[in-house]
């Protein structure tokens, strides 16, 4: 419970030092503001009960946002390849997933990285269902779709949100 | 420095260029959707880097980088938005498309409460 208030502070915390710069009475006035938040605000706070705070899922936050950077890029490439080639290959259609994950934050980073990729957006979700957009269709059933669009985000965020 | 920003910045440029494009060439509202919306994520990303980097001595490294997190947050949550308003809204995928599971089960779930 204390592990959580201190990272809702520093959250805050770093925020705000992003924002206003490194000046000493900035932080200053941002630290007591901070303070003052966590304690009023943090039995509100639900959304960061479903964090798992340990090394482990700190160590696959930071990974996945190397792959969630690189599928970005390698999706963003292959949308513009499709957007300047003549014919525009294009092969869309919109197929249901099903994903793994219980917690209901989790769910929605998951929804929201597979929308944020290019290629693919979810257009409706019903508990564990996703249906997504999918530029290009290449497997029919909900196993191979699933494979191939859930699992590269999943396995990650499985290990961080349980 | 400031020719490695201009660079980058050029790249993001050029997403958004084709992200522009797309919404042209692309045959239905939901693949203008996936151009239209999210090329120009990393498009955006880019261009904001790219001007933080050229303009390092300016110290708004910080004010960019909640910049791009608003932008990772709330991309998404507005195209998800408007793509199930389009389909429930009754707008019909192009004709080049494979299938549609939402619109099968939709009709399913009907069927069953009927």
């Amino acid at each position: 419970m204390l592990k959580k208030g201190t990272l809702l502070f520093f959250l805050l915390l770093i925020v705000w030092i992003l924002l206003a710069g490194t000046n000493h009475q900035e932080i200053i006035i941002g630290a007591i503001v901070s303070l003052l938040l966590t304690i009023i605000f943090f039995s509100k706070a639900t959304i960061f009960s479903e964090f798992h705070i340990n090394p482990k899922a700190i160590f696959y936050s930071i990974i996945y946002i190397f792959v969630f950077s690189w599928e970005l890029l390698k999706s963003n490439l292959d949308v513009a390849f499709r957007v300047i080639h003549p014919a525009i290959p294009i092969n869309p259609g919109i197929v249901k997933v099903k994903t793994k994950l219980k917690s209901k934050l989790g769910r929605v980073i998951l929804a929201n990285s597979i929308t944020l990729t290019p290629g693919t957006l979810t257009v409706d979700t019903n508990g564990e269902d996703y249906y997504i957009h999918w530029i290009d269709v290449t497997s029919d059933d909900i196993e191979g779709a699933t494979k191939q669009i859930v699992s590269k985000f999943e396995k990650y965020l499985e290990v961080i949100f349980g | 420095m400031e020719i490695f920003g201009a660079v980058i910045t050029l790249i993001g440029s050029i997403f958004l260029l084709l992200g522009g494009l797309g919404i042209l060439r692309m045959p239905d509202v939901y693949n203008r959707m996936q151009t239209g919306t999210k090329a120009t994520t990393l498009g955006s990303i880019l261009f904001l880097i790219g001007i933080s980097i050229g303009h390092y001595e300016c110290g708004c490294l910080g004010k960019i980088a909640i910049i791009i997190l608003f932008i990772i947050f709330t991309n998404p949550i507005s195209s998800n938005t408007l793509a199930r308003a389009a389909h429930f809204a009754g707008i019909k995928l192009t004709s080049r498309s494979v299938k549609d599971d939402l619109k099968e089960d939709d009709l399913e779930n009907k069927g069953e409460e009927k």
